[in-house]
Protein backbone atom coordinates (compact mmCIF):
# COMPACT_ATOMS: atom_id res chain seq x y z
CA UNK A 1 0.00 0.00 0.00
CA UNK A 2 2.87 2.31 1.12
CA UNK A 3 3.70 3.03 -2.74
CA UNK A 4 0.51 4.20 -3.78
CA UNK A 5 1.85 7.53 -1.36
CA UNK A 6 5.40 7.50 -2.13
CA UNK A 7 4.00 7.43 -6.00
CA UNK A 8 1.94 10.86 -5.36
CA UNK A 9 4.76 12.12 -3.76
CA UNK A 10 7.17 10.94 -6.51
CA UNK A 11 4.86 12.69 -9.45
CA UNK A 12 5.52 15.75 -8.21
CA UNK A 13 9.22 15.57 -7.49
CA UNK A 14 8.98 14.17 -11.67
CA UNK A 15 7.70 16.95 -13.15
CA UNK A 16 8.86 19.48 -11.10
CA UNK A 17 12.74 18.27 -10.82
CA UNK A 18 12.78 18.15 -14.55
CA UNK A 19 13.31 14.17 -14.75
CA UNK A 20 14.67 13.83 -17.75
CA UNK A 21 13.14 10.65 -18.78
CA UNK A 22 9.94 11.69 -17.73
CA UNK A 23 10.06 14.75 -19.56
CA UNK A 24 10.97 12.85 -22.79
CA UNK A 25 7.95 9.91 -22.18
CA UNK A 26 5.70 13.39 -21.91
CA UNK A 27 6.77 14.54 -25.27
CA UNK A 28 6.55 11.38 -26.67
CA UNK A 29 2.90 10.63 -25.50
CA UNK A 30 1.40 14.34 -26.09
CA UNK A 31 3.23 14.15 -29.54
CA UNK A 32 1.64 11.07 -30.48
CA UNK A 33 -1.46 11.59 -28.91
CA UNK A 34 -1.54 14.76 -30.49
CA UNK A 35 -1.90 13.88 -34.18
CA UNK A 36 -3.40 10.46 -33.64
CA UNK A 37 -6.65 12.70 -32.28
CA UNK A 38 -6.27 15.28 -34.92
CA UNK A 39 -6.27 12.69 -37.52
CA UNK A 40 -8.74 10.69 -35.48
CA UNK A 41 -11.38 13.92 -35.97
CA UNK A 42 -10.55 15.05 -39.19
CA UNK A 43 -11.42 11.55 -40.41
CA UNK A 44 -13.90 10.54 -38.30
CA UNK A 45 -16.45 13.08 -38.19
CA UNK A 46 -16.98 13.28 -42.25
CA UNK A 47 -17.01 9.39 -42.06
CA UNK A 48 -19.53 9.76 -39.08
CA UNK A 49 -21.72 12.49 -40.63
CA UNK A 50 -21.62 10.19 -43.73
CA UNK A 51 -23.07 6.96 -41.43
CA UNK A 52 -25.62 9.11 -39.58
CA UNK A 53 -27.14 11.43 -42.72
CA UNK A 54 -27.27 8.79 -45.73
CA UNK A 55 -29.33 5.95 -45.86
CA UNK A 56 -27.92 2.96 -47.49
CA UNK A 57 -28.46 -0.52 -47.77
CA UNK A 58 -26.35 -2.40 -45.26
CA UNK A 59 -26.43 0.63 -42.88
CA UNK A 60 -27.43 -0.56 -39.98
CA UNK A 61 -24.77 -3.43 -40.71
CA UNK A 62 -22.28 -1.05 -40.98
CA UNK A 63 -23.38 0.26 -37.80
CA UNK A 64 -23.75 -2.47 -35.76
CA UNK A 65 -19.77 -3.21 -37.04
CA UNK A 66 -18.67 0.12 -36.31
CA UNK A 67 -19.91 -0.33 -32.68
CA UNK A 68 -18.79 -3.63 -32.65
CA UNK A 69 -15.08 -1.78 -33.04
CA UNK A 70 -15.44 0.15 -30.40
CA UNK A 71 -14.55 -3.13 -27.84
CA UNK A 72 -11.29 -3.78 -30.38
CA UNK A 73 -8.62 -5.47 -27.85
CA UNK A 74 -5.74 -2.75 -28.20
CA UNK A 75 -3.13 -5.40 -28.33
CA UNK A 76 -4.68 -6.95 -31.38
CA UNK A 77 -4.53 -3.47 -33.21
CA UNK A 78 -1.01 -3.24 -32.29
CA UNK A 79 -0.27 -6.90 -33.74
CA UNK A 80 -2.19 -6.17 -37.07
CA UNK A 81 -0.57 -2.71 -37.40
CA UNK A 82 2.81 -4.48 -36.78
CA UNK A 83 2.23 -6.79 -39.34
CA UNK A 84 1.49 -4.36 -41.88
CA UNK A 85 4.98 -2.26 -41.43
CA UNK A 86 7.37 -5.00 -40.19
CA UNK A 87 9.84 -4.50 -42.49
CA UNK A 88 8.89 -7.69 -44.05
CA UNK A 89 5.20 -6.51 -44.33
CA UNK A 90 3.30 -5.21 -47.36
CA UNK A 91 4.29 -1.42 -46.22
CA UNK A 92 7.94 -2.36 -44.36
CA UNK A 93 9.15 0.67 -46.90
CA UNK A 94 7.86 3.10 -45.21
CA UNK A 95 10.15 2.68 -42.09
CA UNK A 96 7.07 3.44 -39.61
CA UNK A 97 8.07 0.43 -36.99
CA UNK A 98 9.89 1.99 -34.01
CA UNK A 99 8.91 5.19 -34.29
CA UNK A 100 5.91 7.78 -32.96
CA UNK A 101 4.49 7.85 -36.45
CA UNK A 102 3.91 4.37 -36.68
CA UNK A 103 1.42 4.69 -33.33
CA UNK A 104 -0.25 7.13 -34.47
CA UNK A 105 -1.46 4.92 -37.02
CA UNK A 106 -2.58 2.53 -34.47
CA UNK A 107 -4.36 4.92 -32.26
CA UNK A 108 -6.51 6.30 -35.25
CA UNK A 109 -7.64 2.37 -35.49
CA UNK A 110 -8.37 2.85 -32.07
CA UNK A 111 -10.03 6.25 -31.79
CA UNK A 112 -12.11 6.23 -35.29
CA UNK A 113 -14.77 4.06 -34.13
CA UNK A 114 -15.76 6.22 -30.96
CA UNK A 115 -15.62 9.41 -33.48
CA UNK A 116 -17.46 7.72 -36.25
CA UNK A 117 -20.19 6.33 -33.76
CA UNK A 118 -20.95 9.16 -31.27
CA UNK A 119 -21.06 11.77 -34.43
CA UNK A 120 -23.49 9.16 -36.49
CA UNK A 121 -25.85 9.11 -33.86
CA UNK A 122 -25.78 12.68 -32.94
CA UNK A 123 -26.81 13.36 -36.69
CA UNK A 124 -28.94 11.00 -36.35
CA UNK A 125 -30.98 12.84 -33.65
CA UNK A 126 -30.51 16.35 -34.69
CA UNK A 127 -33.26 18.56 -35.40
CA UNK A 128 -34.71 17.26 -38.64
CA UNK A 129 -35.89 20.42 -39.34
CA UNK A 130 -32.11 21.40 -40.19
CA UNK A 131 -31.82 19.54 -43.15
CA UNK A 132 -35.07 20.37 -44.65
CA UNK A 133 -34.15 24.22 -44.08
CA UNK A 134 -30.65 24.08 -45.29
CA UNK A 135 -31.67 22.37 -48.54
CA UNK A 136 -34.62 25.18 -49.08
CA UNK A 137 -31.95 28.07 -48.82
CA UNK A 138 -29.96 26.00 -51.20
CA UNK A 139 -26.51 24.66 -49.49
CA UNK A 140 -24.69 22.28 -51.91
CA UNK A 141 -22.99 19.00 -49.99
CA UNK A 142 -20.53 20.55 -48.39
CA UNK A 143 -21.99 23.14 -46.68
CA UNK A 144 -24.68 20.77 -45.64
CA UNK A 145 -21.66 18.80 -44.17
CA UNK A 146 -20.57 21.87 -42.60
CA UNK A 147 -23.90 23.26 -40.90
CA UNK A 148 -24.51 19.77 -39.70
CA UNK A 149 -21.38 19.38 -37.80
CA UNK A 150 -21.33 22.87 -36.57
CA UNK A 151 -24.89 22.16 -34.76
CA UNK A 152 -23.49 18.54 -33.72
CA UNK A 153 -20.28 20.33 -32.40
CA UNK A 154 -20.99 19.38 -28.33
CA UNK A 155 -21.19 16.10 -29.25
CA UNK A 156 -18.36 15.98 -31.49
CA UNK A 157 -16.31 17.55 -28.90
CA UNK A 158 -17.10 14.51 -26.81
CA UNK A 159 -16.50 12.21 -28.89
CA UNK A 160 -13.32 13.59 -28.68
CA UNK A 161 -12.43 13.66 -25.75
CA UNK A 162 -13.79 10.24 -25.19
CA UNK A 163 -11.43 8.79 -28.14
CA UNK A 164 -8.73 11.10 -26.61
CA UNK A 165 -9.22 8.96 -22.97
CA UNK A 166 -9.12 5.73 -25.45
CA UNK A 167 -5.98 6.82 -27.30
CA UNK A 168 -4.12 8.29 -24.30
CA UNK A 169 -4.12 5.73 -21.92
CA UNK A 170 -3.84 2.82 -24.54
CA UNK A 171 -0.19 0.64 -23.80
CA UNK A 172 -1.00 -2.31 -26.04
CA UNK A 173 -0.96 -0.66 -29.19
CA UNK A 174 2.43 1.55 -28.41
CA UNK A 175 4.50 -1.41 -27.04
CA UNK A 176 3.85 -3.81 -29.95
CA UNK A 177 4.42 -0.83 -32.62
CA UNK A 178 6.43 1.98 -30.95
CA UNK A 179 8.58 -0.82 -28.64
CA UNK A 180 9.29 1.28 -26.19
CA UNK A 181 12.27 2.71 -26.95
CA UNK A 182 13.64 4.52 -24.40
CA UNK A 183 13.83 8.28 -25.34
CA UNK A 184 12.11 8.09 -28.74
CA UNK A 185 8.96 6.11 -28.59
CA UNK A 186 8.47 5.28 -24.52
CA UNK A 187 5.48 6.84 -23.85
CA UNK A 188 3.95 7.01 -20.38
CA UNK A 189 1.82 4.55 -20.56
CA UNK A 190 4.77 1.85 -21.74
CA UNK A 191 7.21 3.26 -19.11
CA UNK A 192 4.21 2.14 -16.76
CA UNK A 193 3.85 -1.35 -17.98
CA UNK A 194 7.60 -1.17 -17.81
CA UNK A 195 8.14 0.20 -14.47
CA UNK A 196 5.57 -2.04 -13.21
CA UNK A 197 7.44 -4.81 -14.91
CA UNK A 198 10.48 -4.17 -12.65
CA UNK A 199 8.58 -4.15 -9.46
CA UNK A 200 8.81 -0.11 -8.95
CA UNK A 201 5.38 0.26 -7.76
CA UNK A 202 5.85 3.67 -6.53
CA UNK A 203 7.19 4.96 -9.86
CA UNK A 204 4.55 3.04 -11.76
CA UNK A 205 1.95 5.01 -9.77
CA UNK A 206 3.85 8.51 -10.06
CA UNK A 207 4.01 7.79 -13.98
CA UNK A 208 0.28 7.51 -13.68
CA UNK A 209 -0.20 10.60 -11.90
CA UNK A 210 1.46 12.51 -14.40
CA UNK A 211 -0.71 10.98 -17.74
CA UNK A 212 -3.90 12.14 -15.61
CA UNK A 213 -2.23 15.74 -15.21
CA UNK A 214 -1.66 16.01 -18.62
CA UNK A 215 -5.35 14.73 -19.88
CA UNK A 216 -6.91 16.91 -16.64
CA UNK A 217 -5.18 19.43 -19.06
CA UNK A 218 -6.15 18.62 -22.48
CA UNK A 219 -9.82 18.86 -21.05
CA UNK A 220 -9.71 21.75 -19.20
CA UNK A 221 -8.65 23.52 -22.80
CA UNK A 222 -11.82 21.57 -24.42
CA UNK A 223 -14.02 22.64 -21.77
CA UNK A 224 -12.59 26.04 -22.18
CA UNK A 225 -12.76 25.92 -25.92
CA UNK A 226 -16.78 24.47 -25.42
CA UNK A 227 -17.44 28.12 -23.16
CA UNK A 228 -15.59 29.94 -26.40
CA UNK A 229 -18.28 28.38 -29.61
CA UNK A 230 -21.81 28.92 -26.84
CA UNK A 231 -20.80 32.27 -26.81
CA UNK B 1 -10.43 27.94 -32.86
CA UNK B 2 -8.52 28.65 -35.33
CA UNK B 3 -5.56 29.50 -33.68
CA UNK B 4 -5.77 26.23 -31.64
CA UNK B 5 -6.14 24.42 -35.07
CA UNK B 6 -2.75 26.06 -36.49
CA UNK B 7 -0.94 25.19 -33.49
CA UNK B 8 -2.26 21.65 -33.61
CA UNK B 9 -1.50 21.14 -37.35
CA UNK B 10 2.11 22.73 -36.55
CA UNK B 11 2.43 20.32 -33.88
CA UNK B 12 2.04 17.26 -35.89
CA UNK B 13 3.95 18.55 -39.05
CA UNK B 14 6.94 19.38 -37.12
CA UNK B 15 7.18 15.92 -35.37
CA UNK B 16 8.65 14.11 -38.28
CA UNK B 17 11.61 16.98 -38.64
CA UNK B 18 12.71 15.87 -34.55
CA UNK B 19 12.20 12.49 -35.44
CA UNK B 20 14.84 12.42 -37.93
CA UNK B 21 17.84 11.52 -36.54
CA UNK B 22 21.35 12.39 -37.66
CA UNK B 23 23.05 9.94 -36.14
CA UNK B 24 23.10 6.26 -37.92
CA UNK B 25 20.78 3.71 -36.19
CA UNK B 26 21.55 0.52 -35.03
CA UNK B 27 17.83 -1.11 -33.92
CA UNK B 28 18.38 -4.05 -31.49
CA UNK B 29 15.97 -6.67 -30.19
CA UNK B 30 17.40 -8.08 -26.44
CA UNK B 31 15.94 -9.88 -23.29
CA UNK B 32 14.35 -8.11 -20.32
CA UNK B 33 17.50 -8.99 -18.27
CA UNK B 34 20.02 -6.39 -19.95
CA UNK B 35 17.62 -3.90 -19.79
CA UNK B 36 16.07 -4.45 -16.35
CA UNK B 37 19.53 -4.46 -14.83
CA UNK B 38 20.37 -1.07 -16.08
CA UNK B 39 23.38 -2.98 -18.19
CA UNK B 40 22.01 -1.82 -21.85
CA UNK B 41 22.09 2.15 -20.10
CA UNK B 42 25.84 1.98 -18.60
CA UNK B 43 26.92 0.13 -22.19
CA UNK B 44 25.09 2.72 -24.71
CA UNK B 45 26.80 5.76 -24.26
CA UNK B 46 30.76 3.76 -24.06
CA UNK B 47 29.15 2.91 -27.64
CA UNK B 48 28.08 5.98 -29.15
CA UNK B 49 31.02 7.67 -28.48
CA UNK B 50 33.34 4.78 -29.96
CA UNK B 51 31.20 4.47 -33.23
CA UNK B 52 29.07 7.08 -33.53
CA UNK B 53 26.78 4.92 -33.95
CA UNK B 54 22.84 5.61 -32.24
CA UNK B 55 21.86 2.40 -30.32
CA UNK B 56 17.85 1.92 -30.07
CA UNK B 57 16.63 -1.31 -28.13
CA UNK B 58 13.48 -2.80 -27.52
CA UNK B 59 13.17 -5.21 -24.32
CA UNK B 60 10.80 -7.94 -24.94
CA UNK B 61 11.27 -12.19 -24.23
CA UNK B 62 13.63 -13.99 -26.16
CA UNK B 63 10.83 -15.82 -28.63
CA UNK B 64 10.04 -12.31 -29.62
CA UNK B 65 12.89 -11.26 -29.93
CA UNK B 66 14.08 -13.78 -32.56
CA UNK B 67 11.02 -13.11 -34.05
CA UNK B 68 11.75 -9.63 -34.88
CA UNK B 69 15.05 -10.73 -36.38
CA UNK B 70 13.03 -13.31 -38.40
CA UNK B 71 10.64 -10.41 -39.60
CA UNK B 72 14.01 -8.01 -40.39
CA UNK B 73 12.36 -5.60 -37.89
CA UNK B 74 15.75 -5.24 -35.66
CA UNK B 75 19.31 -5.16 -37.03
CA UNK B 76 21.12 -7.13 -33.76
CA UNK B 77 19.94 -9.49 -31.49
CA UNK B 78 21.24 -10.23 -27.63
CA UNK B 79 19.40 -13.15 -26.01
CA UNK B 80 20.21 -16.41 -23.96
CA UNK B 81 19.00 -19.25 -25.04
CA UNK B 82 21.34 -20.88 -26.74
CA UNK B 83 19.36 -24.00 -28.68
CA UNK B 84 17.02 -21.75 -30.14
CA UNK B 85 19.88 -19.38 -31.05
CA UNK B 86 21.28 -22.08 -32.94
CA UNK B 87 18.53 -23.21 -35.17
CA UNK B 88 17.62 -19.43 -35.74
CA UNK B 89 21.56 -19.42 -37.52
CA UNK B 90 20.63 -22.83 -38.98
CA UNK B 91 17.34 -21.67 -40.50
CA UNK B 92 19.42 -18.63 -42.61
CA UNK B 93 18.41 -15.95 -40.08
CA UNK B 94 21.10 -15.14 -37.93
CA UNK B 95 24.66 -14.76 -38.74
CA UNK B 96 27.85 -14.06 -36.44
CA UNK B 97 26.60 -15.41 -33.68
CA UNK B 98 28.96 -14.65 -30.87
CA UNK B 99 29.11 -15.39 -27.45
CA UNK B 100 29.68 -12.48 -24.87
CA UNK B 101 29.36 -13.13 -21.07
CA UNK B 102 27.08 -15.39 -18.52
CA UNK B 103 25.10 -15.16 -15.87
CA UNK B 104 23.96 -18.29 -14.16
CA UNK B 105 19.76 -19.19 -13.09
CA UNK B 106 19.18 -19.45 -9.51
CA UNK B 107 15.95 -21.14 -8.04
CA UNK B 108 14.52 -18.96 -5.35
CA UNK B 109 11.70 -19.46 -2.78
CA UNK B 110 10.76 -18.53 0.39
CA UNK B 111 12.73 -18.50 3.21
CA UNK B 112 11.09 -20.88 5.38
CA UNK B 113 11.63 -23.55 2.37
CA UNK B 114 8.56 -25.42 2.73
CA UNK B 115 9.94 -28.13 0.29
CA UNK B 116 12.91 -28.70 1.93
CA UNK B 117 15.38 -28.11 -1.58
CA UNK B 118 18.06 -26.16 0.21
CA UNK B 119 21.59 -26.83 -1.46
CA UNK B 120 20.10 -29.28 -3.52
CA UNK B 121 21.05 -30.21 -7.42
CA UNK B 122 18.61 -28.63 -9.67
CA UNK B 123 17.33 -32.12 -11.00
CA UNK B 124 16.84 -33.35 -7.01
CA UNK B 125 15.41 -30.02 -6.07
CA UNK B 126 12.77 -29.73 -9.29
CA UNK B 127 11.71 -33.16 -8.21
CA UNK B 128 11.15 -32.47 -4.24
CA UNK B 129 8.97 -29.34 -5.31
CA UNK B 130 6.99 -31.55 -7.65
CA UNK B 131 6.06 -33.72 -5.05
CA UNK B 132 5.48 -31.97 -2.30
CA UNK B 133 3.08 -30.20 -4.29
CA UNK B 134 4.01 -26.76 -3.62
CA UNK B 135 3.54 -23.51 -5.82
CA UNK B 136 6.19 -23.83 -8.43
CA UNK B 137 5.70 -20.05 -10.69
CA UNK B 138 7.02 -20.40 -14.36
CA UNK B 139 7.65 -17.12 -16.81
CA UNK B 140 5.21 -19.35 -19.34
CA UNK B 141 6.25 -16.62 -22.02
CA UNK B 142 8.60 -18.45 -24.31
CA UNK B 143 11.39 -16.34 -23.13
CA UNK B 144 15.26 -17.43 -22.72
CA UNK B 145 14.54 -18.33 -18.91
CA UNK B 146 11.27 -20.07 -19.71
CA UNK B 147 12.87 -22.00 -22.30
CA UNK B 148 15.84 -23.08 -19.95
CA UNK B 149 13.42 -23.77 -17.11
CA UNK B 150 11.22 -26.48 -19.81
CA UNK B 151 14.94 -28.09 -20.29
CA UNK B 152 15.52 -28.52 -16.95
CA UNK B 153 11.98 -30.03 -15.96
CA UNK B 154 13.29 -32.41 -18.90
CA UNK B 155 16.45 -33.11 -17.44
CA UNK B 156 15.13 -34.29 -14.33
CA UNK B 157 13.15 -36.96 -15.96
CA UNK B 158 10.00 -35.37 -14.75
CA UNK B 159 7.09 -34.31 -18.01
CA UNK B 160 6.51 -30.51 -17.77
CA UNK B 161 3.94 -30.37 -15.08
CA UNK B 162 1.92 -28.54 -17.52
CA UNK B 163 -1.54 -28.74 -16.06
CA UNK B 164 -0.77 -29.28 -12.37
CA UNK B 165 -2.10 -27.47 -10.00
CA UNK B 166 0.89 -26.19 -8.46
CA UNK B 167 2.35 -25.28 -11.64
CA UNK B 168 1.66 -21.43 -11.99
CA UNK B 169 2.57 -19.88 -15.52
CA UNK B 170 2.57 -15.81 -14.87
CA UNK B 171 3.09 -15.42 -18.81
CA UNK B 172 4.88 -12.26 -17.80
CA UNK B 173 8.23 -10.60 -17.31
CA UNK B 174 10.81 -12.07 -14.91
CA UNK B 175 9.93 -9.24 -11.73
CA UNK B 176 6.68 -9.76 -11.98
CA UNK B 177 7.10 -13.34 -11.65
CA UNK B 178 9.07 -13.28 -8.60
CA UNK B 179 6.43 -10.46 -7.35
CA UNK B 180 3.82 -13.36 -7.65
CA UNK B 181 5.91 -16.08 -6.53
CA UNK B 182 6.54 -14.08 -3.36
CA UNK B 183 2.53 -13.46 -3.03
CA UNK B 184 1.52 -16.72 -3.22
CA UNK B 185 4.86 -17.87 -1.03
CA UNK B 186 5.99 -20.07 -3.94
CA UNK B 187 9.16 -20.88 -5.77
CA UNK B 188 10.57 -20.15 -9.23
CA UNK B 189 13.71 -20.16 -11.06
CA UNK B 190 15.40 -16.55 -12.02
CA UNK B 191 18.76 -15.65 -13.19
CA UNK B 192 20.71 -14.33 -11.20
CA UNK B 193 20.88 -10.67 -12.60
CA UNK B 194 17.71 -9.61 -11.90
CA UNK B 195 17.25 -11.35 -8.86
CA UNK B 196 20.18 -9.21 -7.24
CA UNK B 197 18.15 -6.33 -8.74
CA UNK B 198 14.75 -7.64 -6.41
CA UNK B 199 17.23 -7.97 -3.74
CA UNK B 200 18.61 -4.25 -4.22
CA UNK B 201 14.51 -3.23 -4.41
CA UNK B 202 14.03 -4.59 -0.84
CA UNK B 203 17.32 -3.28 0.34
CA UNK B 204 19.27 -6.47 0.15
CA UNK B 205 16.77 -8.49 2.48
CA UNK B 206 13.71 -9.90 0.38
CA UNK B 207 11.22 -12.13 1.29
CA UNK B 208 12.32 -14.79 -1.05
CA UNK B 209 15.67 -16.20 -1.42
CA UNK B 210 18.43 -18.08 -3.00
CA UNK B 211 17.94 -21.71 -2.58
CA UNK B 212 19.92 -23.67 -5.62
CA UNK B 213 22.70 -22.03 -7.12
CA UNK B 214 26.40 -23.33 -8.41
CA UNK B 215 24.89 -26.38 -10.24
CA UNK B 216 26.71 -26.53 -14.11
CA UNK B 217 23.37 -27.14 -15.07
CA UNK B 218 22.11 -23.76 -14.49
CA UNK B 219 24.61 -22.24 -16.75
CA UNK B 220 23.29 -18.60 -18.80
CA UNK B 221 25.11 -17.92 -21.85
CA UNK B 222 24.35 -14.64 -23.87
CA UNK B 223 25.38 -14.21 -27.52
CA UNK B 224 24.70 -11.22 -29.88
CA UNK B 225 23.74 -12.69 -33.26
CA UNK B 226 23.48 -10.23 -36.51
CA UNK B 227 20.43 -10.35 -38.53
CA UNK B 228 20.90 -12.19 -42.01
CA UNK B 229 21.56 -9.61 -44.84
CA UNK B 230 20.75 -12.81 -47.18
CA UNK B 231 17.46 -12.24 -45.57
CA UNK B 232 17.06 -8.87 -44.83
CA UNK B 233 18.57 -7.18 -47.22
CA UNK B 234 17.62 -3.61 -45.53
CA UNK B 235 19.15 -5.15 -42.49
CA UNK B 236 22.55 -2.92 -41.08
CA UNK B 237 24.37 -5.45 -41.06
CA UNK B 238 27.62 -3.31 -41.36
CA UNK B 239 26.66 -1.91 -37.81
CA UNK B 240 25.66 -4.92 -36.38
CA UNK B 241 29.26 -6.42 -36.87
CA UNK B 242 30.57 -3.42 -35.36
CA UNK B 243 28.32 -3.46 -32.39
CA UNK B 244 29.33 -7.35 -32.19
CA UNK B 245 32.89 -6.59 -32.50
CA UNK B 246 32.60 -3.61 -29.82
CA UNK B 247 30.87 -6.33 -27.06
CA UNK B 248 33.30 -8.87 -27.70
CA UNK B 249 36.55 -5.96 -27.37
CA UNK B 250 38.45 -6.56 -24.33
CA UNK B 251 37.74 -3.04 -22.83
CA UNK B 252 33.82 -3.45 -22.97
CA UNK B 253 34.54 -6.78 -21.98
CA UNK B 254 35.86 -5.26 -18.97
CA UNK B 255 32.90 -2.80 -18.67
CA UNK B 256 30.71 -5.85 -18.63
CA UNK B 257 33.24 -7.49 -15.74
CA UNK B 258 32.42 -4.49 -13.59
CA UNK B 259 29.12 -3.66 -14.11
CA UNK B 260 27.64 -4.11 -10.58
CA UNK B 261 24.38 -3.67 -8.38
CA UNK B 262 24.98 -3.52 -4.68
CA UNK B 263 28.49 -4.21 -5.23
CA UNK B 264 27.61 -7.70 -6.91
CA UNK B 265 28.84 -8.33 -10.16
CA UNK B 266 25.89 -9.36 -12.91
CA UNK B 267 27.16 -10.49 -15.78
CA UNK B 268 30.68 -12.46 -16.47
CA UNK B 269 31.91 -11.46 -19.41
CA UNK B 270 33.37 -14.85 -21.63
CA UNK B 271 34.08 -13.19 -25.38
CA UNK B 272 36.07 -15.59 -27.48
CA UNK B 273 36.51 -18.48 -24.53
Amino acid sequence: MDFILEGIYKAFLLLLGGHEETWSAVYATVAVSSISICATVLLGAPLGFLLGYCSFPGRRAVRLVVDTLLSFPTVVIGLIVYGFISRSGPLGELGLLFTLQGIAVGQVMLGLPVVVAMVANAVENADERLEATLLTLGADSTQLLRATLWEVRYHLMLATVAAYGRIVSEVGISMMVGGNIKWHTRTITTAIALETGKGEFAMGVALGLVLLIIAFGVNISVSGLKRRVAK
Amino acid sequence: MKKLITLLLFLVLALPAVAFAEKPVLMMSTTTSTDNTGLLDVLKPAFEAETGIELRWTAVGTGKALAMGQNCDVDVLLVHAPGAEKKFVADGYGVDRTQLMYNDFVIIGPAADPAKVKGMSVSDALKKIGQSGNIFCSRGDNSGTHKKELSLWKESGMAVPEKEAWYVQTGQGMLPTINVANEKNAYTMTDRGTFIKYEASHNGNPPIVILVEGDGALFNQYSAMAVNPKNCPNAKYDLAKKYIDWMASDATQKLIGDFKLMGKQLFTPNAGK
